[in-house]
């Protein structure tokens, strides 16, 4: 039995340490923010200006100049700020951002990204993902492990296109968590009932099993 | 002294022409200065520049100059949500310039600021590359980045003086006070005019020595791209 996508949620939101400026990409990563272990506490950064972001706003207090990167309405926590466009990705590429979450479309094994298109498919544009991957201080991907056409998307080296290179810290999968390694990836854990001969069989670049 | 005070939209860009570069302020259609775009539209302005993350979203905002065909080329950083310009792109009707938003952002604020350029780690081994100089500073590479500056800038505060200083309400802030400093014209449209001195020093966020031209505009659509919400327990 492989990993649901909510227990691939819940085990990204186990990354995440009490204390840390978080910045959550669209989709998947997102859900992080709903999963945060017990006592576990985050700031979470949205790159159009904002600190201390909350929950989405009930009914009647929904505000349209207050919303995410995703341009969903959202609330401001107390002790939360807001700020310009310039001064938000002084945080990113300053490495203020304690840890980014992202989706992924490959990740290779040294380390480098690509998420942010797919060549002969209308392109949607980088937005932050280049800013992102470049500057938070550890990249944590959310992805599946096979793309839908049965290719693997842990690869020896990209053939998408690169958001940014050598950024990506951890992967996590439907069949685990991996972490680039140079020229493999290692397995540092297997979701429960996965073997090794599966995660072999899903992955394009060499795996070592810890 | 000259007053910068404006009575609309229609006086305030009076001196727009065509084939200007246009610097909007805002994120998606959230921050826009609504009745400026308005007044572009209708004008006509044509073979228009536009420096903005977004360049409108989902029909409507900036989108409205690309429907009418008054847009040659655009300087962004993102065109999901923006079907409009998707198809012109696609068409090759209109040039668009990808940028890491990020990028876009100090790119902006070095045009403003008088700065030549900047090396920035993002966008090292990616297409953003593509014919920029590539530096190693202490063991990392970074990529040289120029300067972006316009003929004119749009900005929606939500108070202002008559000495052009601005006050941003939330995350309508984001691209604003950027990218009226990096335009020869910075046209300011606020919620709320104040009289002089009605505004604390301290709590200024952008000087009037960056706006040209200010007027009010009590009404705005406010469009909420994804109305988001959680039920009350």
């Amino acid at each position: 039995m492989s990993w649901s996508k909510d227990d691939m949620v819940r085990r990204a939101a186990a990354e995440l340490e009490d204390g840390q400026v978080v910045n959550l990409g669209i989709g998947m990563p997102t859900e992080v923010a709903n999963h945060l272990p017990a006592g576990v506490n985050v700031t979470l950064h949205s790159e159009n200006g904002l600190l201390g972001m909350g929950p989405f706003p009930y009914d009647d207090e929904v505000d349209p100049q207050v919303i995410n990167a995703g341009k969903q309405t959202v609330t401001v926590l107390p002790g939360g700020s807001v700020f310009d466009s310039a001064l938000s990705f002084a945080m990113i590429r300053g490495g203020h951002v304690d840890m980014a979450v992202l989706g992924g479309l490959e990740v290779a094994c040294n380390g480098d990204l690509a998420n942010w298109t797919v060549p002969g498919k209308m392109t949607t544009g980088m937005g932050g993902a280049m800013d992102l991957a470049a500057g938070a201080r550890r990249l944590v991907v959310l992805q599946t492990h096979v793309a839908k056409d049965g290719k693997s998307k842990l690869v020896p080296s990209l053939g998408l296109p690169a958001t940014a290179l050598r950024c990506v810290h951890r992967v996590i999968t439907e069949l685990g968590v991996f972490d680039p390694a140079g020229d493999h990836f290692v397995c540092v854990e297997k979701a429960p009932g996965v073997g090794e001969e599966e995660i072999r069989k899903g992955t394009a670049a060499p795996v070592v099993f810890r | 002294m000259k007053t910068k005070v404006r009575a609309d939209a229609r006086e305030a860009l009076a001196g727009m022409r065509d084939g200007m570069r246009l610097m909007a302020g805002g994120f998606g259609l959230s921050g826009n200065a609504e009745h400026c775009i308005e007044e572009i539209a209708r004008r006509g302005l044509k073979d228009l520049t536009i420096i903005s993350n977004n360049c409108g979203n989902q029909g409507q905002g900036l989108a409205v100059l690309l429907k009418q065909r008054q847009i040659r080329k655009v300087i962004c950083s993102f065109i999901g949500g923006n079907p409009d310009l998707a198809e012109q792109y696609a068409a090759g009707t209109v040039e668009v310039e990808l940028n890491p938003q990020g990028t876009l952002a100090e790119r902006i604020r070095a045009g403003g600021a008088g700065i030549g350029g900047f090396y920035t780690p993002t966008g090292v081994g990616t297409v953003v590359a593509e014919g920029k100089e590539v530096r190693e500073l202490d063991g990392k590479p970074y990529l040289l980045e120029r300067p972006l500056r316009a003929d004119y800038a749009i900005v929606r505060a939500a108070v202002g003086d008559p000495d052009g200083n601005l006050r941003f309400y939330r995350t309508a802030r984001s691209f604003n006070p950027v990218v009226a400093t990096a335009a020869e014209v910075t046209v300011a449209e606020v919620d709320r005019l104040v009289g002089r001195g009605e505004l604390d020093p301290d709590d200024i966020h952008l000087p009037g020595i960056f706006v040209h031209h200010i007027f009010e505009a009590r009404t705005h659509k406010n469009p909420i791209e994804f109305r988001t919400t959680r039920k009350r327990p």
